[in-house]
């Protein structure tokens, strides 16, 4: 579904990844780890077209396709979803029709009519329970005076609407308490399918006790040190990230 | 002859049509004398350096219609708020329009300032309130004073609101080639009463239209005012608005203006504390293109302790479009305890844009809060990026944001159906289909 051959991405002149090589399949959860500053997030907002980040060599492939010239929303109509570690407060605007444009736009890229409005409503009730959210909460603006963790679970509950083929959770499990973890955990698990995939980008081995990866990765310095299976985030647990950072220089 | 000897060798004519024995008319001739001495303001004064009023004067204005016009409703509907009842006074070339209006006498008074001026009646309120806290030295105010004849005149007894809300709307139909208005409204609002009221200036054709509008605004103690401007005239169309409130303990006025068209649009807002413990509200939405230019001056004194004032202007200026903000705020010796707030925040969508926003403080007192703050920038481009990886275009994304940095205005807005409108015309302004129904 995504290959990521030798990426390599710039802002303001400074390399942030130094040539990434990743292959994501179908049915697959990737989890990609690191110590603060390793490249993480910038390789989530590059995949998802974040203009700020300059791609100077590789490329970022989706089904067959690059995705050089595409911007952000060309890319979201294509499948990809990003769950923003620090969501955007759009004051005036409530979650219920953010959503109902987010999706009427992408059908419309698609060469779809608008959804119907009752199907919408069934559609947001049934995301909305899943994710156990009060439907107050919808008519509220969106993200304005959320908490952190109401942030979050918003973010997934974006997800859960708009059905992704490549979902990238960046830091999803920051702020997040464990009564919170375990609801956003069950919607990102119940939302896996055997023909999307989801990419974790986590600091810490804790939610991957909630969304078990088929494969773990670590990033440093801009590229991919290390990759196993999810025992290895286990390791890391155990033994911090200095090892991994020693490693590397040898 | 230049506009303004056009309108001093007018006067005499006017005065053939109006009541010179009437006490209202010793209040003319003195503005007039002051207009003869001051004459239209220059860029050279510090309060117009933004805003040139030289080719306005050289546009050969009719200043009295020569031929009335009727309209009809269905032609003009959707100039009010018609999903709602009013009541409504509406003028056409300067002329009342009785069929297009719905005035009242039951427990209050909505009608007409050529009554007011002229009916025994009336007289009692007009001698205490006529021409009382509009200035009696500022050139474009006595002009419009010397020429006052016709206008809204509302008066709200002691605990009394009306039914509905009241919709004042001038329309100019071009039967002139170039007209000049100037509309005279006296609202007074007496002790608990309450009142709505919006106001729309509106050139139906692309005939050029100048409107000198004063507006004076009494709140009695504990009286309630809301004010609604909807400005979103055509590219020849141009007003300068001149509205007077004067407060009294406990009361709560507020004003909102929406600029979103119009040639040139001055709007000196003016409000007088003159109590205790009362609240003054200035917000404002200004959506601009082309060559337009918006000019809001606002000034709030404050003269008794205990008083707030919130101003919030919020302003988006794409194409060639300028704007000026010039929020001035006096806090006298005697007001202490005064809260006064003022923002003013811009978005340029265009490199040709411009903004000229100033704050002026004067406070002469020792413990007060006063804050401002003035930004301009463009949009945000995390919440850029937000939304469009959501899906959302560009194009959309970019509306979306600007009417979410608008929307804070629109929340003190208290009639519904006005809010959904301003919505719309928000939306209309910004060229887009949200996708929803705002």
């Amino acid at each position: 579904m995504l290959k990521i051959n030798d990426l390599h991405a710039s802002v303001e002149d400074k390399e942030i990844l130094k040539g990434i090589n990743l292959s994501v399949n179908a049915g697959e959860v990737h989890a990609i780890m690191g110590p603060n500053g390793s490249g993480k997030s910038t390789l989530a907002s590059v995949i998802a077209g974040k203009e700020e980040f300059e791609v100077t060599k590789g490329s970022v492939v989706l089904n067959g396709e690059d995705l050089e010239d595409d911007s952000p929303e060309d890319r979201a109509h294509k499948g990809v979803f990003l769950s923003f570690q620090y969501p955007v407060e759009i004051p005036g605007v409530s979650v219920t029709n953010f959503m109902k444009t987010a999706i009427n736009e992408s059908r419309k890229a698609r060469g779809q009519e608008d959804m119907p409005a009752k199907e919408m409503l069934k559609l947001i009730r049934d995301k909305s329970e899943m994710l156990e959210i009060d439907r107050k909460f919808l008519s509220r603006s969106l993200n304005q005076g959320f908490s952190g963790g109401e942030k979050k679970r918003n973010e997934i509950f974006q997800m859960a609407m708009l059905e992704p083929k490549l979902a990238i959770l960046d830091e999803t499990d920051s702020g997040l308490d464990i009564d919170a973890l375990r609801i956003v955990a069950n919607g990102v698990n119940k939302l896996k399918s055997k023909d999307n995939a989801v990419i974790l980008i986590t600091h810490y081995q804790r939610l991957l006790e909630y969304i078990v990866p088929d494969f773990v990765h670590v990033l440093h310095n801009g590229k991919i040190v290390k990759s196993g299976g999810k025992e290895l985030a286990l390791e890391l647990e155990a033994k911090g990230y200095d090892w991994i950072k020693n490693e590397a220089v040898v | 002859m230049d506009l303004k000897d056009k309108l001093v060798s007018s006067f005499i004519a006017f005065e053939n049509n109006v009541d010179v024995e009437h006490s209202v008319h010793d209040v003319r001739i003195e503005a007039m004398k002051n207009f003869e001495v001051k004459g239209f303001p220059s860029k050279k004064e510090e309060a117009w350096k933004y805003t040139s009023l030289n080719s306005i004067q050289k546009i050969d204005f009719s200043i009295f219609p020569k031929q009335e016009n009727t309209l009809e409703y269905k032609d003009v509907k959707k100039y009010f708020i018609h999903d709602i009842d009013t009541y409504k006074i509406v003028f056409v070339d300067g002329v009342y329009s009785s069929h297009l209006s719905e005035t009242t006498h039951d427990g209050v008074d909505i009608c007409l300032m050529s009554s007011a001026l002229t009916k025994p009646m009336y007289k009692q309120v007009v001698d205490v309130y006529f021409n009382k806290v509009a200035s009696k030295d500022e050139s474009l105010t006595t002009l419009n004073t010397a020429f006052s004849r016709e206008g809204a005149y509302i008066y709200i007894p002691k605990g009394k609101m009306p039914k509905k809300p009241v919709e004042i709307v001038h329309f100019a139909t071009g039967t002139e080639a170039s007209l000049m208005l100037q509309p005279r409204n006296l609202i007074v609002v007496e002790e608990n009463a309450e009142l709505q009221v919006i106001e729309r200036h509106q050139s139906l054709t692309s005939n050029e239209v100048l409107t000198n509008c004063v507006t004076e605004i009494f709140a009695a103690k504990s009286a309630n005012v809301d004010y609604y401007k909807i400005q979103n005239d055509s590219a020849t169309a141009s007003l300068i608005d001149n509205t007077y409130i004067d407060q009294k303990s406990k009361s709560f006025v507020n004003v909102h203006t929406f600029s979103f068209g119009g040639k040139l649009t001055r709007n000196n807002l003016n409000f007088f504390q003159n109590g205790e413990y009362m609240d003054s509200t200035m917000k404002g939405i200004t959506i601009l293109g082309e060559k337009q230019h918006v000019d809001h001056h606002t000034l709030v004194h404050h003269i008794e302790p205990n008083c707030e004032s919130h101003q919030d202007y919020k302003g988006i200026y794409g194409d060639s479009s300028t704007g000026v903000f010039n929020g001035k705020i006096i806090v006298d010796k005697l007001a202490q305890k005064t809260n006064a707030f003022q923002q003013n925040n811009n978005i340029l969508i265009s490199d040709k844009a411009s903004i000229n926003t100033k704050p002026q403080l004067e406070i002469f007192a020792d413990d007060v809060k006063c804050s401002h703050g003035c930004t301009i920038g463009q949009l945000d481009e995390d919440a850029m990026f937000y939304l469009q990886s959501r899906g959302i275009p560009e194009k959309e994304a970019r509306a979306l944001l600007m009417y979410a940095f608008a929307n804070n205005v629109l929340e003190s807005v208290r009639i519904p159906e006005l809010k959904a409108r301003i919505n719309k015309l928000i939306a209309k302004k910004l060229g887009v289909n949200l996708g929803f129904d705002l």
